[in-house]
């Protein structure tokens, strides 16, 4: 039942092989529907995503800016549960045996359900990381050890203001990759990726920390050359796939035709 | 790691972005600084007495109580510099503000006393606020949006969910998610991730300190029971934290019933609410069985908020606090009567307590003494309240 193959790092050994970076597109799950949220993701794995990392719609997302927020907002206007949400990551998952399947929500959709229902749950579908926006370090203990249960990897969140101490516990805990916060604030298009220093980077490096994917206000390829270029494993962007959703809910035929094309764009300009 | 305790119980905690935990940390170390400093409380207890005007006065009520042999105390935060309680932890807050060397403040607000507070201690000490306010909110309390501004605070409307307190919050957090480098979030309430709980708390506690000295230099002896209303509860723990290892002492908290606790439309989070994080605390919250928040409802903009502070959910599980709740009509009912028998126009928040300590005071034995945090003054509240009674007329 509980999958043990290890997708990220089978992605980041393919990936080394080929010397590339890694693309990871971000889309809520459920927006705006489940009919359509299914072939979001499919078409984001067609345009050549590498890996998914897929939110989970919540009424309250303090760390998102109004691009995310709407597509939680579209989800849940649709009665999209939890449930539904599982059920289109299985669908992805049955059509996608290799992909790694990241979710990205909050804390309290966790806890309602119980974080071991929800981890065993996630793993059932077919998830293989779980981060979880509001877990700082502090509280992320319990998570971890019903993690390492589970088999779902925990990702920790590597801010760009974090401590050496913070760089250290996250070297010791993080599994699969580590979300490298690209800026401050909350998530969107608007406020543009700050490619990190080298210093940065050595700093991973010399913690051990999982391969850093760098993430918030990455929407061009330019932007996903630089962070590559700059040592990072790879860029996920969320708002700027998002946005692709929220301009073409009348039209899904052009939607979907227009991530596919944004992805292999994207995608393109991981070559190293 | 955290040098004060960062949980209740198993409540509060840190459920915020990992991006936000620096900030924290140094608001916690300011605030363990300041605590210790002469200087700092000089200037606190300074500000608290010379401009806000503590301590504030006890009134024992003439004419309220049917039974002559029940005393009902009013403890006048009404009578503050801003018209409620509030004034108390902003002082406080603006001073740590200027201790960490940032020139910016950034708040939400329901009602709009904790955006007047803000503004008011922000004009005085040279800061500049910016101040989060559903828009909802902003129409039924449209006195206190001028009085923000008059002071020369920012008010921006939140549109976003139910346009009310808890997405104000959630701009608020966002907002300083970007800019926590000049700008410190002054949260208003006894909410909220660590240290603010705590903090609101000790810059709130000369509520409590006060009643005690007032209620042995008139009575001689401890009262029998404190009453406070609860949204985030930040009136209420600064009234309850004198007293908390006073056993003798009932502590009383009242959760709005807006139509009802049986309907939809109420703000009782530890009445009808479950265990889980809404803005960075672990404590009740109303939520629905996917943990998705739902909107409260009161006729209170105050009162009107999903969560309630985290020390509040503690106090409640060990039973040293009593938590009721009191609805819209109820505490329209006591807002009237203590305009009528007293002279005292309450704010509709604090009407909740004095709607309960009422019904309690008809009920006490003889010799019986109450005494209710009258948080703020109703000024703010006569257009709303005008409309629904004029309204009730027609009917």
């Amino acid at each position: 039942m509980i999958n043990s193959i290890d997708r990220y790092a089978n992605m980041f050994k393919q990936l080394d092989a080929k010397n590339e970076g890694a693309f990871v597109p971000f889309v809520m799950v459920g927006d705006p529907d489940i009919h359509t949220s299914v072939n979001i993701i499919k078409a984001l794995v067609e345009g050549g995503a590498d890996g998914l990392e897929l939110g989970f719609p919540y009424s309250d997302p303090i760390a998102d800016g109004p691009t995310i927020q709407k597509a939680s907002i579209r989800a849940l206007s649709n009665k999209i549960k939890i449930d539904d949400c599982f059920e289109i990551i299985r669908q992805v998952r049955e059509a996608y045996a290799d992909i790694p399947i990241g979710l990205l929500l909050y804390s309290n959709l966790v806890l309602k359900r119980g974080i071991e229902k929800f981890y065993q749950d996630a793993a059932k579908a077919g998830v293989d990381s779980i981060l979880i926006a509001d877990v700082p370090l502090r509280e992320a203990d319990r998570f971890i050890a019903i993690a390492k249960q589970t088999a779902i990897k925990q990702i920790l969140i590597a801010p760009p203001n974090a401590s050496d101490e913070t760089f250290a516990e996250i070297g010791k805990k993080s599994q699969g990759y580590t979300y490298l916060l690209g800026r401050a604030g909350v998530t969107g298009a608007e406020t543009a990726v700050t490619i990190p220093a080298s210093e940065l980077i050595d700093k991973l490096t010399q913690y051990k920390v999982a391969p850093p994917l760098l993430g918030f206000g990455i929407s061009t390829p330019v932007q996903v050359a630089d962070a590559i270029q700059s040592g990072a494993a790879g860029a996920i962007s969320g708002s700027a796939t998002v946005n692709i959703i929220a301009e073409n809910l009348s039209q899904p035929d052009v939607m979907l035709e227009k991530l596919k094309r944004f992805v292999t764009e994207m995608k393109a300009a991981t070559h190293k | 790691m955290n040098h004060l305790d960062s949980k209740f119980g198993d409540y509060g905690g840190m459920y915020v972005p990992e991006l936000l935990i620096p900030a924290l940390d140094q608001l916690e170390q300011v605030f363990i600084d300041a605590q210790k400093d002469p200087e700092f409380q000089a200037e606190f207890m300074g500000l608290l007495k010379d401009y806000a005007g503590r301590p504030t006065a006890m009134t024992l009520t003439r004419n309220l109580v049917n039974n002559p042999k029940v005393k009902l105390y009013l403890k006048r935060e009404d009578l503050l510099h801003g018209g409620a309680h509030k004034t108390n932890q902003v002082l406080g807050q603006a001073l740590l503000t200027k201790r960490m060397g940032k020139t910016e403040v950034i708040a939400e607000t329901g009602a709009g006393q904790h955006g007047v507070a803000t503004a008011l201690a922000c004009a005085l000490m040279g800061l500049k606020a910016r101040i989060y306010m559903g828009a909802k909110d902003m129409e039924r309390q449209a006195p206190n949006v001028f009085r923000m501004r008059l002071m020369g605070a920012k008010v921006i409307p939140v549109n976003s969910g139910s346009g009310t307190l808890k997405d104000a919050v959630n701009e608020a957090m966002r907002d300083w998610s970007a800019n926590y480098d000049t700008a410190h979030y002054l949260l208003g309430t006894a909410a909220g991730p660590h240290p603010f709980p705590t903090i609101v708390r000790e810059f709130h506690r000369m509520i409590g300190e006060e009643i005690r000295a007032q209620i042995m230099e008139k009575e001689g002896r401890l009262p029998d029971a404190l009453v406070a209303c609860v949204g985030g509860g930040s009136n209420a723990i600064g009234m309850f934290a004198d007293f908390i290892d006073a056993p003798s002492v009932r502590l009383i908290g009242v959760e709005p019933a807006g139509k009802g606790v049986h309907t939809k439309e109420h703000g009782a989070a530890i009445g009808k609410g479950t265990t889980g994080v809404l803005h960075g605390a672990y404590s009740y919250i109303m939520q629905d069985d996917d943990g998705q928040i739902e909107e409260s409802y009161s006729v209170s903009a105050g009162l009107d908020y999903p969560a309630v502070g985290p020390q509040h959910a503690h106090l409640y599980d060990i039973g040293r606090a009593e938590y009721e709740s009191v609805t819209d009509e109820e505490a329209l009912n006591a807002f009237q009567l203590l305009s009528q028998k007293e002279g005292i126009i309450p704010a509709l928040e604090p009407a909740h307590a004095l709607a309960h300590a009422l019904n309690m005071a008809d009920e006490a034995a003889d010799g019986t003494i109450i005494v209710v945090n009258l948080s703020g003054r109703g000024d703010k509240d006569l257009e709303h309240v005008r409309s629904i009674l004029g309204d009730q007329n027609h009917d």
